[in-house]
């Protein structure tokens, strides 16, 4: 649905890799680019008028990432260059402080990076310990699981709400409310999450979030931060300066504005703010539920159908999502991305950042399809095609 | 050299490869791992006076990865430290669009249009590069 949003669908292009990035719609594009044209100043100097709405666009933004995640007040929305960003501010700039020696971390072994390094890096510098949730024969988070990795020293658990390599959606909302009784605060990684499903950080008593604009139809290099206003209170600056300061003196007085505007130092990404702003009202003009059962559909047709080729090996068939991994077989992950790609369709091979997960799969690279709201039945048909034909594969891409 | 050709050694190359697999003590192992973040292969190595005795290498690549590797291996293998090192400088060039001695890359030479792939270059130059690096470190060591 939507097609005629995305410029770039015009071309004959079957875009597979909404999992890296998505594609943005004519909207966001027109939203930037009147920015440009029409009020193209910085923000916090609002003593002229196109500064001045500047400020009220990006506030605006804030207040409507506080809807579109159900989060209690604006001020919990901070905004970063991505989710990488936002986990990195969780992790220094708070757990740092409120971890200890011993204290314990429970994450997956099919994490992305950014949920997965800085913790090591934390591990190394005050010595928590990273430890991992066992992942069941479907590779998937259960509740139990959860209950046997919790020790005494578990202080945080922190999972992505649907992983980018399996696809897995984790019953967060249980996970959580096992954690809060046993004092063990809740992180989520929302990039793969944000653009697929409804979420509500009040409803699953999530304490600090991140997601990524570019994952969810907006522009790149913008991010959001959630975190409880409590919580996020705490949280230490990783950028001092410009913008963040309440005041300062010649003897080294410091003092710092409130939060969300403390974590935010120097200008901002404002078109990337503004971007966010036109991707948010485009999703939610279609309807996030709708979205989630459109691509749950096209994602069971494209399993049937893959499941009919006895060439292929599924790695994650039963899962309920928008991402399928799979390998043709015989064939290594980047050789078929390659033999797809002369054919116009875009997919990612590889270990997707999930470095580790080879662990848990035996097999360290697949090709990943992630679908869209914009990607159709047709389009699968056509990539059925190209399948069907890869006997020629070495012809082709040799 | 005609397409079917070279698109038939490097498939033998990449589907038989003579020089994969692990090797004991006496290698000195290297690992490859490509920046794009998916090819990865481990690279055995034994060197006695001045002359590689012999190559072995293991691990999951692409096509041209494997391919290249154990082409280039079977080059290597017998030669002085400089002689490979002079083969690898030619592959490289010719890799990269610049002048180079024919003579000398052999069956390499089925890669010589690697360069109308761009993302192929890193697959196409993931071992030369390590084995390369590991020749001129063990070269200003002896």
């Amino acid at each position: 649905m939507n097609r005629d949003d995305f410029e770039i669908l015009k071309n004959n292009l079957i875009y597979f890799d909404n999992g890296a990035t998505t594609l943005k719609p004519k909207q966001v594009r027109d939203a930037i680019i009147e920015y440009y044209n029409k009020y193209s100043a910085n923000a916090h100097r609002g003593d002229y008028k196109i500064s001045a709405k500047v400020d009220e666009i990006y506030e605006a933004t804030r207040r409507d990432v506080c809807e579109f995640i159900n989060a209690k007040e604006p001020s919990e929305i901070v905004f970063t260059s991505g989710t990488t960003n936002s986990m990195n501010m969780i992790v220094f700039g708070f757990f740092r402080d409120y971890l200890k020696k011993d204290d314990e971390v429970l994450i997956t072994l099919s994490e992305h990076a950014s949920n997965i390094v800085p913790w090591f890096i934390l591990q190394k510098e005050i010595g928590i310990k990273v430890k991992y949730i066992e992942l069941n024969d479907k590779h998937e988070v259960s509740l139990d699981n959860v209950k046997k990795a919790i020790t005494d020293k578990t202080k945080v658990i922190s999972l992505a709400l649907i992983t980018n390599v399996i696809g897995d959606e984790r019953p967060i909302k249980d996970i959580a409310k096992l954690a809060h009784e046993k004092n063990i605060l809740m992180v989520v990684d929302a990039a793969q999450g944000a653009p697929h499903v409804k979420i509500d950080v009040q409803d699953m008593d999530i304490d600090f979030m991140a997601f990524s604009g570019h994952k969810m139809y907006g522009p790149t290099g913008i991010g959001v931060l959630y975190g409880k206003f409590d919580l996020l209170d705490k949280m230490k600056p990783q950028n001092y300066g410009g913008g963040m300061n309440a005041m300062f003196l010649k003897d080294g007085y410091v003092e710092l504005r409130e939060i969300p505007t403390r974590l935010e130092g120097g200008t901002p990404n404002i078109e990337g703010v503004i971007g966010l702003k036109a991707a948010i009202k485009y999703i939610e003009n279609i309807g996030i539920e709708r979205i989630n059962k459109y691509e749950k559909n096209l994602r069971k047709y494209l399993i049937s159908e893959l499941e009919k080729l006895d060439f292929i090996e599924l790695y994650n068939k039963d899962n309920d999502s928008n991402i399928v991994a799979f390998n043709i077989k015989g064939v290594f992950a980047q050789d078929t991305a390659i033999y797809l790609d002369k054919y116009n369709i875009c997919v990612r091979a590889g270990n997707h950042c999930a470095k580790i997960l080879d662990n848990v799969f035996n097999i360290s690279n697949t090709v990943r399809i992630s679908l869209s709201f914009y990607n159709t039945k047709e389009e699968i048909d056509l990539l059925i095609n190209v399948l069907k034909n890869s006997e020629n594969i070495w012809k082709e891409i040799l | 050299m005609d397409r079917e050709l070279k698109r038939s050694i490097i498939l033998d190359n990449y589907q038989n490869p003579d020089r994969k697999k692990v090797s004991g003590e006496d290698y000195i192992k290297i690992n490859t791992r490509n920046v794009s973040c998916i090819d990865n292969l481990d690279i055995y190595l034994r060197v006695k006076d001045n002359i590689i005795e012999d190559i072995t290498f293991e691990g999951e690549a692409c096509v041209i990865s494997i391919s290249s590797t154990n082409i280039l291996i079977n080059l290597l293998v017998g030669k002085t430290k400089e002689e490979g090192i002079n083969i690898i400088d030619n592959y490289l060039k010719m890799i990269n669009e610049e002048d180079y001695d024919k003579e000398v890359l052999k069956e390499l030479l089925v890669f010589d249009d690697t360069s109308k792939q761009p993302s192929r270059i890193k697959c196409a130059t993931l071992s030369a590069n390590g084995i390369k690096k590991f020749l001129e470190d063990e070269k200003s060591h002896s």
